[in-house]
């Protein structure tokens, strides 16, 4: 038989244990905002992620609170890449952090903005082991130096590629072909 | 709907149940038959042709076909397809070669014995393709030389075959000084080879 006061206790606890599932995006912002304050910025919900950004110098702080704090546990990098913005200057290349809650399975995207002429960024690869191949392609193809990075070296490109073929100042097409009729190609 | 094929527009009746191949040029009478060397280890290496596919995409499935009973490279002598470059005559290059994957037939084609040809199968091998893009090697023939080139996007089982045959009049006519003339001595070096 359940009397009143077990009734009570175990409405209580359903409730405890929906409170601590229902980590929300309004609840990862505050817990950010209480953390950092001002210096986190854009936050936004693009196709109903939410994303937001921090300076480059505190991206790995960032990263340690929401890895280490109890109630926010994003212990999973899922993606790690970078985005060329030629027009963007001062800020040209996004570093951008897409990572994990396994425990209540929430997504948030995280992203540092850098100059392309000093495109240094702290590496990830401390905290997770898995963002070590993820920054090699990131340095291959945007040329994003990652300071600490333990083997910072091209990953599926030729190692004699001296360029970042997906920064936009490069065409798609390969630029050491001299059979090509450019006439054949409309652009003569 | 009808679909036809471009290769077999003429129909060829079947001669013959088997079909042999012609005898080279030379003297016979009775008892005995005299002909250049060079004809009879042509004959001998044409028909004997053992392929090592280097298949990266889908063109290899249409080389799979190729192999398949219903066109049956094992018709031109060819059944024995291996993955040993050692022991193997033609390197076929079937299919979209990356550019850090031209060391890797190179080194393939290094590690064959003379003589050795090569062939490339599809548009990707023979020139990049569609595939104008900073990865992927605008043709094979920037690594290693190329004797025949079957073009197609990918190729109908029908032009891979017409390819091997191909091959074979080359292999049945070449010289057998060939692979140690300063033009061909020549070639190789412009590939850096040797």
């Amino acid at each position: 038989m359940l009397n009143c006061y077990m009734v009570k206790f175990l409405t209580k606890t359903i409730e405890d244990l929906s409170n601590l599932a229902m980590l929300t995006y309004e609840r990862i912002k505050q817990r950010l905002i209480e953390k950092f304050g001002e210096q986190l910025t854009a936050f936004s919900e693009p196709y109903g992620m939410l994303t937001f950004e921090a300076p480059k110098e505190m991206n790995l702080k960032v990263l340690n609170f929401l890895f280490d704090d109890e109630e926010l546990k994003f212990r999973f990098l899922t993606d790690l890449q970078a985005v060329h913005y030629p027009d963007d200057k001062g800020r040209e290349l996004a570093v951008v952090y897409h990572l994990h809650n396994l425990v209540d399975n929430i997504r948030i995207r995280f992203k540092v903005f850098t100059d392309i002429t000093n495109p240094d960024v702290y590496t990830a690869t401390g905290l997770f082991s898995g963002a070590n191949w993820m920054e090699r392609e990131t340095y291959d193809f945007y040329g994003v130096k990652f300071v600490g990075h333990p083997n910072l070296k091209r990953i599926l490109n030729v190692d004699e590629m001296d360029y970042f073929p997906l920064r936009k100042e490069f065409p798609l097409e390969d630029q050491s072909r001299i059979d090509k009729d450019d006439e054949m190609f409309g652009r003569g | 709907m009808e679909r036809p094929v471009s290769y077999n527009v003429n129909p060829k009746p079947l001669e013959k149940d088997i079909s042999i191949a012609n005898m080279p040029e030379g003297h016979q009478g009775e008892g005995f038959f005299a002909t250049k060397l060079s004809d009879v280890v042509g004959l001998a290496r044409k028909n004997s042709i053992w392929p090592l596919p280097f298949a990266t995409s889908c063109c290899g499935i249409e080389f799979m076909a190729t192999m398949g009973s219903h066109y049956d490279l094992a018709r031109f002598g060819s059944e024995r397809v291996g993955f040993s470059p050692r022991q193997c005559d033609l390197l076929m290059v079937i299919g979209t070669i990356a550019k850090k994957m031209g060391p890797v037939v190179k080194q393939v084609y290094l590690q064959m014995a003379e003589p050795r040809w090569v062939m490339a199968v599809g548009a990707c091998a023979s020139s990049g393709g569609i595939f104008d893009t900073y990865s992927v090697l605008q043709g094979i023939d920037q690594v290693v030389p190329v004797d025949v080139y079957v073009p197609g996007c990918p190729p109908r089982p029908e032009a891979i075959i017409d390819g091997v045959i191909r091959i074979q009049d080359l292999i049945g006519k070449e010289s057998l000084r060939r692979r140690n003339s300063d033009k061909y001595k020549q070639l190789l070096e412009s590939y850096g080879i040797q």
